[in-house]
C-alpha cells in the first residue's frame, strides 16, 4: 500500500533522503582473528605440547591440564548457551545443569555399555541392584550415534515441551527461573533414587571405552580436547549467526518490549521456544563431550545451586555479548579449580561476592566494563 | 441504529469471504469485510476486575475511514477498551467485530494484528536496544513466522518503504541511533512509525501527543488527518486542543460506557459530559 | 512425697503383697536356680518366682540383665561397685578362681526383661506401672495370667485398670474354658492394640487343617471383635497422616511465610531465604551454648529465649542485606535473585569458618519431647504439635502486624504505589527495611523451630528455598491465605502421596503437578484479577 499523502510534505520540508545503514561484517577482522588463533591453539599447538613434546620438557602439557581446559570448554558452550536464551531473549535459566546433565547422562550410558561391551560385566551399580540385563530404556545405547543424538534429543525435547507450557502460558522473568530451578531439583531427585536406573548418588562411572579406544590416555584426553574447542567455536558461529539474523532481532526486541514484539505481529512463543530449545541442545552436546573427559556423570551435575552457577558466569562475561560469558566461564572455573585446592575456605566468600558484586556494580560484566573504558579513552 | 447493524453481522456468513491476505499470518481466516462501511463494531461488552467494573455494556461502532476521538475522564475504560479490541483482555461478555467477519475476541494478540488492527500504547514501547531502522524493520508487514525470520533479508522494495517511513516520521537522519536514546517525542513517532509498517486498516491510538512539543504535535495532527480515509483511527487523548485539530467526531467514555457522541462542539455542550468530564 | 494420696496408695499395696505372699522372698535357692543350670531350667524357677514378686527380686533381676552376677562354689555372688557380695549372706566375699560370671543368652535375657517389667506391675510409680502393662500389651502371649490378676487386685488407677482388664482378657483368650474366651474375645473388641489383632487373628488360624480356637461361637466373636478393632485402627490411620500432613505443612508455611514478606509483598526475590532459616536455627544454638554456660540449671528453657534471639539475629542481618544490596536492586528482580544467590553463599560459608562445616546439635527440651498417646497406633510427637501451634502464633502476629499496624499499612502501601506512598510522607526506605527484616526475621522464627525436629547445619538451608518458592508461587503472589492453603495442602497431599510412592516420588510428583498447576494458573490460587498492565 501506498504511503499516506503527507510522506512527500514531510521528506521535502527536510530536504533529506534517508538513507540505511549497512549491516555490519559477521565478525570484525580482528574477530576472525582472534577465533583463528583460538583454533589454532586449541587444534595444533595444545596436541603438539601434550603429545609431541617430551615429558621432561618445560613446554609439556600434562594430562591434568589438558583434562582441565577440556573440561572448562564445556563450560563455556554451557555459558554461551545460557548467554542466548538470557543475554538476547532475557530468559533467566536456572536450570541449565539440567540438560547439560542429561546429555552427559545419555554419553555416559554409551560409555557404560561399551564398558559390558568389553568386560562381559554390567556396571556395579546394576549387579548391587541385582539386575542381570540394562533396563529397556538403555536400549539401542550401545551404538555411539544413538547415545550422541539422545543427548541432544532428550534435553531438545525436555526443553521444547517444558518451554511450550511455560511460554504458551506467558510465564516469565522471575517466575520462569524459579520453575526452571523446580524442575532440575525434581529431575535429582529423581536420578539419585537407586531404581530409576543411571545409578543413584554415583551415577554413571568407570568408563572404559569410547569408540574402541581406551579412555584415559592422553592421546584421548586430547582427541576430546580438541573436539571441545571445536565445538564451542561452531557454537559460537551458530550463536552469532542467529543473534544477527532478524530472529535474533525480534528476541531482542521481546527481552526489551514483549506486548510491542505481539503488536508487531509476531507471536513471541515460537522465538522464545526456538532459542530456548537450541539453547538446551547446545547443552546437551557440552554434557556429552564433558561426561567422557571427566569420567563421572552424577545427579548433582542437576543440583540448583550448579545452574545458577552458570548464570554468574554468563554475567560476569557480560550477558548479550557472547563472546562475555565465555570469557566469563573459562576466568570462574579456572580460579575455582585453584581456589578450591589452594584456599578452599575462600572459594565460596569469591563466588557469593562475585554474584553480588557483579549484579551491584557491572551489570554487563567485563565486555561491559571494557566498552565502557573505551568509549571514555577514545 | 444498533439493531441494524446487528441484523447484518448476524446475516453474514462467517468465512465466507476467503482469505484476502493469504501468506500474510500463519492462521488462516476471513479476511477483512468492510463493505458496509463499519471497520469496528463493539457490542454490549462488559469487563469487570475483582468486582470493579472497568467495561459496562459498551457498544460503539466506527465508520470506516473515520477518525475518531475518544475522551473520558481517568478511568473510564479507555485503555480497558483497546485490551478487549486487540485480544489482550478478554471481556465477560459482549463482541467484538472488525469488519463484518472477522471475530476479534477469538483472535490472540499477534492474530489481531495480523487481521490489520496495530496499537499504539499510552508509554511509547519502542525496542530501545535496536537501532531505529531495525524497529521499523520488524514491525515491517511480512511473514512474521519464526522460522521465516532466520533467513529473512530486506528486499530493494521494503528497503525503500523503510526509508519512505523514517522520512515520514522525520527520523531519517536518526536510522542508525539506538532507540533508547531518543527524546520522548521522537520516540511517540518512532512507534507510529511502526504502526505505519504495519500498514493497519485500523489504528488504535493511546494519548499519541503526550510529551510532544507544540510543533511535533502540530506535525502529529497533519498527519493523522492526512491518515484519516485510508485508515481508519481511533485516538484517545486528553489533549483537548489536539483534539478539536483533528476530530470530526468524538466519543465521551464514563464509567465503562458511551456517555456521548457527536462533534467536539455538540459533546462540550452536553450537560452530562460538563457535569462528570469538564468538571463543572 | 508428692501426694498423700499416691503415698497412702503405695503402702496399702505393698502391705497387701507383704500379706499375700509373707512365705515368699527370694531365697538364694531361688536366686541360683533362675541364675545357674540350663536355659529350661532357669526360665522355669524364673517363672516360679515371678508368681511371688518382691523388691529383692526386682533387684536380682536388674543385677543379671547388667551382667553383675556370679556364681561361685554353689553359691550366687552380685556385684555392688566394686565389690562382690553374697546373695544368702549379705556379706562382702573374695571371689574364688572358680567364679563364674553367669552369661545370659538372648532368650533368657528376653523372659528376664519381661518378668522385670512383670514385676514393675506393681511398682509405687504410677509411670513405672503404666509403662510396664504398656510393655506386656505389646506381646499379651508371654505373660502370666496369675500376675495380671494379682495387679487387678491391687490396681486402682483407672487407666492402668483398664489396661490391665484388656491384657488380662488377652491371656484369657487362650484359657481352656470356652466361655472365658468368649468373654475375652467380647471384651477385646474394645482394644486399640495391634499386638491384640494379632492375638486375636492367631486364634482364628487353620493353616493345619485345625481350628485353633475350637468353638465356633467363639469364633464368631473373635472375628466380629477384630472388624471392630480394624476400623478403629485404619481411622487413627488416617488421623495419623493427617496429623503428619499438616506436620509436613506448617513446617513448610513456617518456612514459607518468610518468603511471603519479601517475595509477596515486597516483590523482592530473596534467594537467600533459606540461609536466613539456618541463621535462625544457629541463633538457637548459640543461645543453648550461652544457658549452658551461664545459666546450666535453666537450660532446658533456653530454646523459649532463642525464639526472640533467633528473630532478631536472622532479622538484623537482613536489614544490613537490605541497606547495603537489596536496596541498590528494587525493580531488577532478576539481579536480585543473583545477588541473593551470591548472600546465600557467603553466609553458608561465613557460618562454616565460624562454626565448623559438621551437624551442630540442639537437644529437644525434656518438655518437647515424647507424645501424647491417642491410640496404640497413633502417637503425636508433642514437638511436633508445639511446631504446629508455632505456627498459628507466629502467623497470627504477622496477620495482626500487616493487617492492623502502621508499619503493616506502610508496607502494603509502599507495594502498592510507591512513589504515592513516599508523596504522602511514607519513608519509603525505611519501610522496605523494616520490611526486609520482617521477613527475614521469620525465618529466624523457622530456623529456631526447625532445630527441634532436624539437623543444624551450614547448608540445612539450601533444602528449603525450592519448597518456600513452591508455596509462595501455588499460593499466589502477595497472598497470605494462599500461602497458607499452599502450604498445608502441599504437606498433606505429600504425605498421602509418600505413603502410596515413598519420599522421593511422592517429592517429584508434587513438584511436577506445581509446574503443571502454574502452566494453568500463573497467579496461583488466589490471584486478584486485576487491570492488565501494559508491556
Amino acid at each position: 500500500m501506498a504511503v499516506a499523502p503527507s510522506s512527500s510534505n514531510a521528506s521535502s520540508a527536510h530536504g533529506a533522503r534517508a538513507q540505511l545503514q549497512p549491516p555490519t561484517a559477521f565478525l570484525p577482522p580482528w574477530g576472525w582473528a582472534t577465533l583463528l588463533l583460538f583454533l589454532l591453539l586449541i587444534c595444533v599447538a595444545a596436541p603438539v605440547l601434550a603429545l609431541a613434546v617430551p615429558h621432561g620438557s618445560n613446554l609439556h602439557l600434562s594430562q591434568y591440564w589438558v583434562a582441565l581446559a577440556g573440561k572448562i570448554l564445556c563450560y563455556a558452550m554451557v555459558a554461551l548457551a545460557m548467554d542466548m536464551v538470557w543475554g538476547y531473549a532475557g530468559i533467566l535459566s536456572l536450570g541449565h545443569g539440567l540438560f547439560f546433565a542429561l546429555g552427559g547422562y545419555a554419553m555416559g550410558m554409551y560409555l557404560n555399555r561399551a564398558m559390558t561391551a568389553a568386560s562381559g560385566n554390567l556396571p556395579d551399580f546394576m549387579q548391587f541392584m541385582q539386575w542381570t540385563h540394562f533396563p529397556w530404556y538403555w536400549q539401542g545405547t550401545e551404538h555411539f550415534a544413538y547415545a550422541l543424538f539422545l543427548a541432544l534429543a532428550v534435553p531438545g525435547l525436555l526443553a521444547f515441551v517444558f518451554g511450550f507450557f511455560a511460554f504458551r502460558s506467558r510465564i516469565k522473568g522471575v517466575y520462569f527461573s524459579i520453575i526452571t530451578q523446580a524442575l532440575t531439583y525434581a529431575a535429582m531427585l529423581l536420578f539419585f533414587r537407586n531404581e530409576t536406573g543411571f545409578g543413584g548418588n554415583n551415577g554413571l562411572t568407570d568408563f572404559k571405552v569410547l569408540l574402541g579406544f581406551p579412555v584415559g590416555t592422553m592421546a584421548m584426553s586430547v582427541a576430546l580436547f580438541v573436539a571441545s574447542g571445536v565445538a564451542l567455536a561452531g557454537m559460537f558461529l551458530f550463536a552469532r549467526w542467529l543473534v544477527r539474523s532478524k530472529f535474533g532481532r525480534v528476541l531482542t526486541a521481546i527481552r526489551d518490549a514483549e506486548s510491542r514484539v505481539m503488536f508487531c505481529g509476531y507471536d513471541p512463543l515460537w522465538f522464545k521456544l526456538g532459542v530456548w530449545t537450541a539453547s538446551a541442545v547446545m547443552c546437551g552436546l557440552a554434557g556429552a563431550l564433558y561426561a567422557p573427559q571427566v569420567g563421572i556423570i552424577n545427579p548433582s551435575e542437576m543440583s540448583p545451586a550448579n545452574s545458577i552457577e552458570i548464570a554468574i558466569w554468563t554475567a560476569i562475561g557480560g550477558r548479550g555479548t557472547l563472546i562475555g560469558p565465555i570469557v566469563g566461564a573459562v576466568l570462574v572455573n579456572a580460579s575455582k579449580s585453584w581456589l578450591t585446592v589452594a584456599m578452599p575456605e575462600a572459594w565460596l566468600y569469591l563466588l557469593g561476592g562475585l554474584f553480588i558484586v557483579v549484579t551491584l556494580f557491572a551489570p554487563y560484566g567485563i565486555v561491559g566494563l571494557w566498552r565502557q573504558w573505551r568509549l571514555r579513552h577514545g | 441504529m444498533v439493531e441494524m447493524w446487528m441484523g447484518q453481522i448476524v446475516a453474514q456468513e462467517y468465512g465466507a469471504d476467503g482469505d484476502a491476505e493469504a501468506g500474510y499470518g500463519h492462521v488462516r481466516k476471513p479476511g477483512l469485510d468492510i463493505s458496509h462501511g463499519v471497520a469496528l463494531y463493539l457490542d454490549g461488552i462488559s469487563v469487570s476486575f475483582d468486582g470493579f467494573r472497568a467495561l459496562n455494556q459498551l457498544t460503539l461502532a466506527i465508520d470506516v475511514g473515520e477518525l475518531r476521538c475518544i475522551i473520558g475522564p481517568n478511568g473510564a475504560g479507555k485503555t480497558t477498551m483497546m485490551d478487549v479490541i486487540t485480544g489482550k483482555t478478554r471481556p465477560d461478555s459482549g463482541q467484538a467485530w472488525f469488519g463484518q467477519t472477522i471475530d476479534l475476541l477469538k483472535l490472540r494478540e499477534a492474530e489481531v494484528v495480523a487481521a490489520g488492527i496495530g496499537r499504539k500504547f499510552q508509554k511509547p514501547t519502542v525496542f530501545e536496544d535496536l537501532s531505529v531502522q531495525d524497529n521499523l524493520e520488524l514491525a515491517l508487514k511480512t511473514d512474521k513466522r519464526a522460522r521465516r525470520t532466520l533467513f529473512f533479508r530486506l528486499s530493494g522494495e521494503q528497503r525503500r518503504r523503510v526509508e519512505e517511513v523514517l522520512e515520514l516520521i522525520h527520523l531519517h537522519d536518526q536510522a542508525a541511533r539506538r532507540a533508547g536514546d531518543l527524546s520522548h517525542g521522537q520516540k511517540q513517532w518512532l512507534e507510529i512509525g511502526m504502526l505505519l509498517m504495519l500498514n493497519p486498516k485500523l489504528l488504535l491510538l493511546d494519548e499519541p501527543v503526550a510529551g510532544m512539543t507544540d510543533a511535533e504535535t502540530e506535525r502529529t495532527a497533519g498527519l493523522f488527518t492526512s491518515l484519516a480515509g485510508k485508515h481508519t483511527l481511533v485516538v484517545v487523548e486528553h489533549d483537548m486542543e489536539f483534539v478539536r485539530r483533528i476530530a470530526h467526531k468524538v466519543t465521551v467514555l464514563h464509567e465503562g460506557s458511551v456517555l456521548a457522541e457527536g462533534s467536539l462542539e455538540q459533546v462540550q455542550a452536553n450537560e452530562r459530559v460538563v457535569e462528570v468530564y469538564l468538571g463543572r | 512425697m508428692r501426694r498423700p494420696g499416691l503415698v497412702l496408695r503405695t503402702l496399702l499395696g505393698l502391705t497387701l503383697l507383704a500379706v499375700v505372699h509373707a512365705a515368699y522372698a527370694l531365697t538364694p535357692q531361688e536366686a541360683l536356680a533362675i541364675a545357674g543350670g540350663d536355659t529350661d531350667s532357669r526360665i522355669a524357677a524364673l517363672r516360679q518366682a515371678v508368681q511371688h514378686p518382691d523388691p529383692q527380686l526386682a533387684t536380682f533381676l536388674h543385677k543379671l540383665l547388667n551382667d553383675e552376677v556370679q556364681i561361685d562354689g554353689g553359691m550366687v555372688q552380685v556385684q555392688q561397685g566394686n565389690d562382690w557380695i553374697n546373695l544368702a549372706t549379705g556379706q562382702a566375699v573374695t571371689p574364688s578362681a572358680n567364679a563364674e560370671g553367669v552369661v545370659n543368652n538372648n532368650y533368657v535375657r528376653k523372659q528376664l526383661e519381661s518378668a522385670r517389667a512383670a514385676l514393675d506391675l506393681f511398682s509405687p510409680s504410677r509411670a513405672a506401672r503404666l509403662k510396664a502393662v504398656r510393655q506386656m500389651q505389646d506381646d499379651p502371649a508371654s505373660v502370666d495370667r496369675g500376675l495380671v490378676e494379682q495387679a487387678l487386685k491391687i490396681e486402682r488407677d483407672p487407666e492402668i485398670r483398664k489396661r490391665l482388664q484388656l491384657l488380662h482378657a488377652a491371656v484369657l483368650l487362650t484359657s481352656p474354658d470356652a466361655a472365658e474366651r468368649l468373654a475375652a474375645a467380647k471384651e477385646l473388641a474394645a482394644s486399640n492394640y495391634p499386638a491384640v489383632r494379632t492375638l486375636l487373628l492367631s486364634r482364628l488360624d487353620h493353616s493345619d487343617g485345625q481350628h485353633t480356637e475350637i468353638d465356633p461361637t467363639v469364633r464368631a466373636q473373635i472375628e466380629k471383635s477384630l472388624a471392630a478393632i480394624d476400623e478403629r485402627l485404619a481411622w487413627s490411620e488416617r488421623l495419623g497422616t493427617l496429623f503428619s500432613g499438616i506436620s509436613l505443612g506448617s513446617i513448610l508455611l513456617l518456612a514459607a511465610l518468610g518468603l511471603a514478606v519479601t517475595y509477596g509483598l515486597m516483590g523482592v526475590i530473596n534467594m537467600a531465604q533459606g540461609e536466613f532459616i539456618m541463621l535462625g536455627a544457629y541463633a538457637t544454638y548459640v543461645m543453648q551454648g550461652l544457658f549452658q554456660r551461664y545459666l546450666p540449671a535453666e537450660v532446658h528453657y533456653s530454646l523459649l529465649a532463642a525464639v526472640p534471639f533467633s528473630f532478631l539475629v536472622a532479622g538484623g542481618v537482613g536489614m544490613l542485606v537490605e541497606r547495603t544490596i537489596i536496596r541498590r536492586l528494587y525493580g531488577r528482580p532478576l539481579e536480585t535473585l543473583l545477588a541473593t544467590w551470591g548472600i546465600s553463599l557467603v553466609l553458608i560459608q561465613a557460618v562454616r569458618s565460624l562454626f565448623g562445616p559438621q551437624n551442630v546439635q540442639v537437644d529437644n527440651p525434656p518438655w518437647m519431647s515424647g507424645g501424647l498417646h491417642v491410640m496404640a497406633n497413633l502417637i503425636l510427637p508433642y514437638n511436633r504439635m508445639v511446631i504446629i501451634a508455632f505456627t498459628a502464633l507466629v502467623l497470627l502476629a504477622m496477620g495482626l502486624l500487616i493487617a492492623r499496624t502502621r508499619l503493616g499499612l506502610f508496607v502494603r502501601a509502599v507495594t502498592q504505589n510507591r512513589a504515592m506512598a513516599s508523596c504522602v510522607g511514607v519513608r519509603t526506605a525505611r519501610v522496605d527495611m523494616l520490611a526486609f527484616g520482617l521477613g527475614t526475621g521469620i525465618a529466624g522464627l523457622a530456623g529456631c523451630a526447625l532445630t527441634q525436629i532436624g539437623n543444624v547445619s551450614p547448608e540445612m538451608g539450601t533444602g528449603y528455598i525450592v519448597d518456600c518458592f513452591m508455596v509462595v508461587v501455588l499460593g499466589g503472589v502477595g497472598q497470605l491465605t494462599g500461602t497458607v492453603a499452599a502450604a498445608l495442602g502441599l504437606g498433606v497431599v505429600n504425605t498421602l502421596l509418600e505413603g502410596v510412592a515413598g519420599a522421593v516420588l511422592a517429592k517429584i510428583a508434587v513438584l511436577i503437578a506445581i509446574i503443571l498447576f502454574i502452566q494453568k494458573r500463573p497467579q496461583g490460587m488466589f490471584a486478584l484479577k486485576g487491570r492488565s498492565v501494559e508491556t
